[in-house]
């Protein structure tokens, strides 16, 4: 197997040997993705790099408006039933056919027990093929939003994975090890030549893609080649001196440079993704710090009196180079429940913070350690630095654990912070993702402790609901409930910015998720 | 690590009379004839000097303490030296990225830095020191052991050394370490390369003295020969012990910043010049140069300031290549 | 002679071993193996199996001779960070770093030598002082401040050379080479000059002291007093003389560029062993760091036992005391 990744590596290194192509894209970001396993971690720039060799039934546009992908058309034929219509003749990178028993098979795998991806489709009954190119699935209960949740799963040919020993998702908590890790076989309009964790992962253009003319013009994109580069100075160097062609995560400090070099642009757009605090309410003591009297956090005081404490403005203004929008809840705009009432923050205010800390009963304070990550979000680092100021200044005395984004998630998911940060985006635009990852009481992303018989009815309920008034009325009963609970402090809304040369045109999507089937070189 | 021991090993050893104390050995004439005759020495010892006050009183020098978060000011980050534009005079050299004042974290970062770099010099002295006489008085088996894990670890560099070390807290640690835990750890794993250096000189100094009568003398009158020979041998090996340590501070001083830049030294919340490059080099592109520059300055001032008197030491010591 | 050979073939085994115990102590006692391997939910029954599996149960001197079986193999167990065999992702990595260390040492000979003699014969010239003040602010520049800079100067402000990679690479076999491309020589550049600066110096200072030191033999006065030229004495007989301790100390300081390739890696992203090592120990992932020690280390033996064998075949005389030239040149 080693041998062959090498010998694929020295058929693209020597076809590319000539020097870079006009046609080459190379880019680069702060973190590799995780896995090549379509179904084993649901993070952002995992994803990303699977979203480009896997298709899945329904695709996005760069507007985030869903489009027909393996699937053709969907509707409705029962309440809880769907019926997708298959496209025809689309071949995986390898040559199998594409059928109706790849998509039962991917569904299977996206429930099975080592998937991340269980909640986006933890709706479904049953997978059913009709014929070769029609699929029903029957959900448990009216599911409105399925085509929303599905976009996000990708498909894999049975055939392949069968062969390959795959038919499960990687364990990535038990650091498995299996074929699919660093070999794909999609359909997607990318072919992975090679994939060297941590250091390249280079795609060339999948010249028979069934997309080309029919969701997008055909690229003259020949080969991306990526390059995880963990140094923003460094990053931002190989931009301004034209070694890289596109930076996903430019540091923001740097985009009034980037703007201003002559053959670079900077494109921006509203994220959709909210990053905050969490504090553990379930536990009756820290674990990495005591404090007289047990877990301060289950007191809704001391909550209120951080969060008025975190002076977001300077924040966006020092740290984030305005490009933040300060958050009241914990999903931004452009996703189906957000109300601009709902974002009001609870205002700035030392004094009123440091009287809410005496009448806790903490009138000097305590110590606690926030846990953060110091490569995933805009700035990371710098706003947990910032808020240890911010905090220090009422009396709590906070201690720093910034890791890298692999440990950070890893020890949460592990229940082992008390005051964590974390960023939330929403691939289904819909409320009902935030409340069933991160504040029903079984939810796999809820640290705080947080469980609330009420909301967790509800996140239930929205599930099946089909009138659209009704189930409205529930989504904002449901944030009314997790906002005046204040165990995650808000900060801000992100703002995404991409750095690349002008000749490049590649259209900003607000999940951050660059399509680079849409790139086009002038 | 282009300290040329052996020749000073000769030099020391071939003096005939062991000076009164080491302190009337260091004011030798001799050796302060040549102090005074050169100006960059005379220029390094007053910058060094300037360090090590600065640090030692710090709280009493800045205007701010940079590791207090309380009493940082978030809203002035960014700020520019006092002397641009938009420079304030409150902070002479400007403010990092969450509004400390430079020159403060300058000071306090050059105290980690001295102290750091002070107590693996110390550390790495006692540890030498003990194994060069204990080789040297016991011989034998003992003896080999010791040298030839000296000749080992020399071969090993320093830094790799140090990685290992700082690597193996950090996996019984689980990950960040605090700024008392992460100071124990730079002592150590920068300090332990060094001892080899000091081990071979006091082991010769050893040699030529066990067999000496006032060593024989002293096993009578019942005091335990090694006190004995610790305080006749330290006089004789004071020289080159010097200059060894000297260049080993400034090495341990660049070792220190070498393992914050890279992340794995002193935590960002207290940082040192290590860790304060490695934050300001994220902004040098933006314009805020500041943030970085004073920081590359201040600790290639107190390096280069310490090499040159370790420099000096050497070869006032080493008449052979005057 | 053979006897002579055999024991420091000997010696050298012993030092692996001894690296090879350290390292198999960090595998096993610096945190619990098994807790680095299954996740949160593992029940005290997975655990014990998986103990029993990895052989955890066996008495220790079991367990550290397979340890060693298995590095002779070349088998160091599987990164955790990046669940694949560590001794393919060393294998994959070490081209790079082996490229850039070969570049740097014939960057700091050919630099190195030929300004230490001129120092060497011009002791007291105004260049010669200002080159060993240079070469003094040059040690105390610490490796990553000149990458920096470098990068800053002649990526950011003109734009010519690149900051950080490897370029395009061609794959021979298992070894990715970039001295075949014209992009793989440019990424060279500055990285080779960071790394090769403090032993560009330390050359310099070496030869200087060594030129210095056989200018005042009798063997030089002879020369002088035969009348040969200067030329003929400073290259023919002098130079000649300090090579040897020279060459000696480039090669056993080979070590020490593989070590100081860490950070030069680090801050140009150049993907060799030292930039995997380092997120090793930011990971705390052991089996990498182990493999990392082991390997290193064989180096270091490997060289040292070169040098000693090489110097036993040119001069027998010098069999006595190796540690003496080891220790000068450190």
């Amino acid at each position: 197997m080693r041998h062959v990744a090498y010998a694929l590596g020295l058929a693209t290194a020597v076809a590319f040997a000539g020097g870079a192509s006009a046609k080459t894209l190379n880019w680069a970001s702060q973190g590799d993705a995780l896995t090549m396993d379509p179904h084993a971690q649901n993070e952002g720039p995992t994803s990303t790099m699977n979203s480009q060799v896997y298709d899945s039934l329904i695709l996005r546009d760069s507007k985030l408006a869903k489009i027909p992908g393996l699937a053709v058309s969907w509707k409705p034929v029962e309440p809880s039933v769907w019926e997708f219509k298959l496209r025809e003749g689309v071949k995986f990178h390898e040559g199998q056919p594409f059928n109706a028993d790849d998509v039962v098979f991917s569904f299977q795998r996206a429930l099975s027990e080592t998937s991340d991806f269980k909640n986006y489709v933890n709706s479904i009954e049953t997978v059913d093929k009709v014929d070769d190119y029609t699929v029903r699935i029957t959900t448990k209960g009216p599911n409105p939003i399925l085509p929303d949740q599905i976009s996000s799963i990708r498909i894999m040919d049975k055939e392949w994975s069968e062969q390959h020993g795959v038919q499960a998702p990687q364990n990535y908590k038990e650091k498995e090890e299996t074929h699919a890790v660093r070999n794909a076989n999609g359909t997607g309009p990318f072919i992975l030549a090679k994939r060297d964790p941590d250091i390249e992962t280079r795609m060339t253009v999948n010249e028979a893609w069934w997309g080309w003319g029919v969701s997008d013009p055909k690229t003259n994109v020949s080969e991306i080649v990526y390059r995880p580069i963990a140094n923003p100075a460094t990053r931002v160097a190989a931009l301004l001196s034209g070694e890289l062609d596109f930076v996903l995560d430019p540091p923001l400090q740097d985009l009034a440079r980037i703007k201003a070099t002559p053959g670079l642009k900077v494109e921006q757009v509203n994220q959709i993704r909210t990053i905050f605090f969490g504090v553990d309410t379930g536990v009756d003591k820290l674990r990495h710090t005591e404090v007289a009297g047990g877990n301060p956090f289950k007191n809704p005081k001391v909550r209120e009196a951080m969060y008025r404490a975190i002076d977001i403005d300077t924040i966006r203004k020092k740290t984030m180079r305005g490009m933040s929008f300060p958050a009241g809840i914990i999903t931004s705009p452009g996703v189906h429940g957000y109300t601009e009432a709902l974002d009001e923050r609870l205002g700035y205010d030392v004094d009123a913070a440091k009287k809410l800390l005496a009448e806790a009963g903490y009138p000097n304070g305590f110590k606690v350690q926030l846990d953060c990550p110091n490569d995933r979000y805009n700035n990371d680092e710098a706003i947990c630095q910032a808020t240890v100021g911010m905090l220090a200044k009422i009396g709590i005395e906070v201690s720093l654990n910034a890791r890298s984004k692999s440990i950070h998630f890893k020890s949460l998911q592990n229940k082992e912070s008390d005051f964590y940060m974390l960023g939330w985006g929403v691939p289904t635009l819909d409320s009902h993702y935030v409340f069933s990852y991160l504040a029903a009481s079984k939810g796999s992303w809820n640290f705080t402790g947080f469980a609330d018989a009420r909301l967790d009815e509800l996140t239930t309920l929205m599930e099946t609901e089909t009138d659209s008034a009704k189930r409205d009325a529930m989504i904002k009963e449901a944030w009314d409930i997790l906002k005046a609970s204040n165990v995650y402090l808000p900060l801000h809304h992100q703002v995404i910015a991409w750095g690349m040369k002008d000749g490049l045109t590649l259209p900003i999507v607000p999940n951050d998720s660059p399509q680079f089937r849409t790139a086009q070189w002038k | 690590m282009a300290v040329d021991v052996e020749p000073r090993r000769a030099a020391a050893s071939d003096r005939p009379k062991a000076p009164s104390s080491a302190l009337g050995r260091l004011l030798d004439s001799d050796l302060w004839w040549s102090f005074t005759r050169s100006p960059v020495t005379v220029t390094a010892a007053v910058v060094t000097l300037a360090y090590l006050l600065a640090a030692l009183f710090a709280p009493l020098v800045t205007p701010q303490n940079p590791f207090d978060p309380a009493s940082l000011v978030y809203a002035d980050a960014f700020t520019p030296p006092a002397w641009t534009e938009d420079g304030m005079a409150r902070y002479l050299l400007g403010t990092d990225d969450q509004g400390r004042d430079i020159l403060s974290t300058l000071v306090y970062g050059a105290r980690i830095s001295l102290l750091v770099g002070f107590a693996a010099v110390l550390f790495s002295a006692v540890l030498g020191i003990s194994l060069g006489i204990l080789s040297g008085y016991v011989g034998g088996f003992v003896e080999t052991l010791i040298m030839r894990t000296a000749d080992i670890q020399l071969t090993v560099p320093g830094i790799l050394i140090a990685l290992m070390i700082d690597g193996v807290v950090r996996v019984q640690v689980g990950g960040e370490m605090d700024e008392k835990l992460a100071i124990m750890v730079l002592v150590v794993a920068i300090g332990i390369s060094d001892w080899p250096k000091y081990a071979r000189v006091t082991r010769g100094a050893t040699l030529v003295e066990r067999n000496k009568e006032y060593v024989q003398a002293a096993r009578v009158i019942g005091i335990h020969p090694f006190l004995i020979m610790l305080r006749h041998i330290l006089p004789n090996v004071m020289g080159p012990v010097l200059v060894i340590a000297t260049i080993g501070l400034a090495l341990a001083i660049i070792s220190e910043a070498t393992l914050s830049f890279l992340g794995v030294g002193m935590p960002p919340t207290t940082p040192s010049l290590g860790t304060l490059i490695r934050i300001g080099n994220n902004f040098l592109f933006s314009g805020e140069w500041w943030i970085t520059f004073f920081p590359c300055l201040a600790l290639v001032g107190l390096a280069l300031s310490v090499n040159l008197l370790g420099d000096w030491l050497r070869d006032a010591l080493n008449p052979k290549l005057r | 002679m053979v006897s002579y050979v055999i024991r420091r073939l000997l010696q050298a085994a012993l030092v692996m071993l001894v690296v090879a115990f350290v390292s198999f102590s960090l595998f096993r006692f610096a945190g619990d193996p098994v807790n680095n391997m299954v996740g949160q939910e593992a029940t005290q029954e997975d655990r014990r199996e998986l103990r029993e599996r990895l052989g955890l149960n066996d008495p220790f001197p079991v367990q550290f001779g397979r340890f060693v079986v298995d590095a002779l193999q070349g088998e160091f167990g599987i990164s955790y960070r990046l669940q694949r065999p560590v001794e393919d992702l060393i294998a994959e990595r070490m081209p790079a770093t082996l490229e850039l260390v070969l570049v740097s040492a014939v960057l700091a000979l050919i630099t190195g030598i030929p300004l230490g003699v001129y120092c060497g014969i011009h002791r007291d010239s105004w260049v010669s002082r200002a080159l060993l003040t240079v070469s003094l602010i040059g040690v105390s520049l610490p490796t990553f401040v000149i990458g920096i800079l470098l990068i800053y100067l002649f990526s950011v402000q003109m734009l010519v050379l690149p900051s950080f990679g490897r370029g395009e690479v061609v794959q021979i076999g298992w070894w990715s080479t970039g001295f075949l491309t014209f992009s793989g020589w440019q990424a060279l550049i500055l990285p080779s000059i960071t790394l090769s600066l403090f032993q560009l110096t330390l050359i310099m200072r070496l030869v200087r002291s060594e030129m210095l030191e056989v200018m005042r033999t009798d063997y030089i006065k002879f020369a002088r007093a035969r009348g040969l030229s200067n030329r003929a004495i400073n290259f023919g007989h002098a130079l000649k003389n300090t090579l040897v301790p020279v060459i000696t100390i480039v090669g056993l300081n080979i070590g020490s560029l593989i070590a100081f390739s860490i950070i030069t890696e680090t801050v140009f992203n150049w993907p060799g062993m030292g930039l995997l090592f380092i997120k090793a120990v930011q990971f705390a992932d052991v089996p990498i760091m182990a493999a990392y020690l082991t390997m290193v280390a064989f180096v270091f033996v490997s060289i040292n036992l070169l040098v000693d064998l090489l110097y036993y075949a040119i001069d027998p005389r010098l069999k006595v005391d190796r540690g003496t030239a080891a220790g000068r040149l450190s």
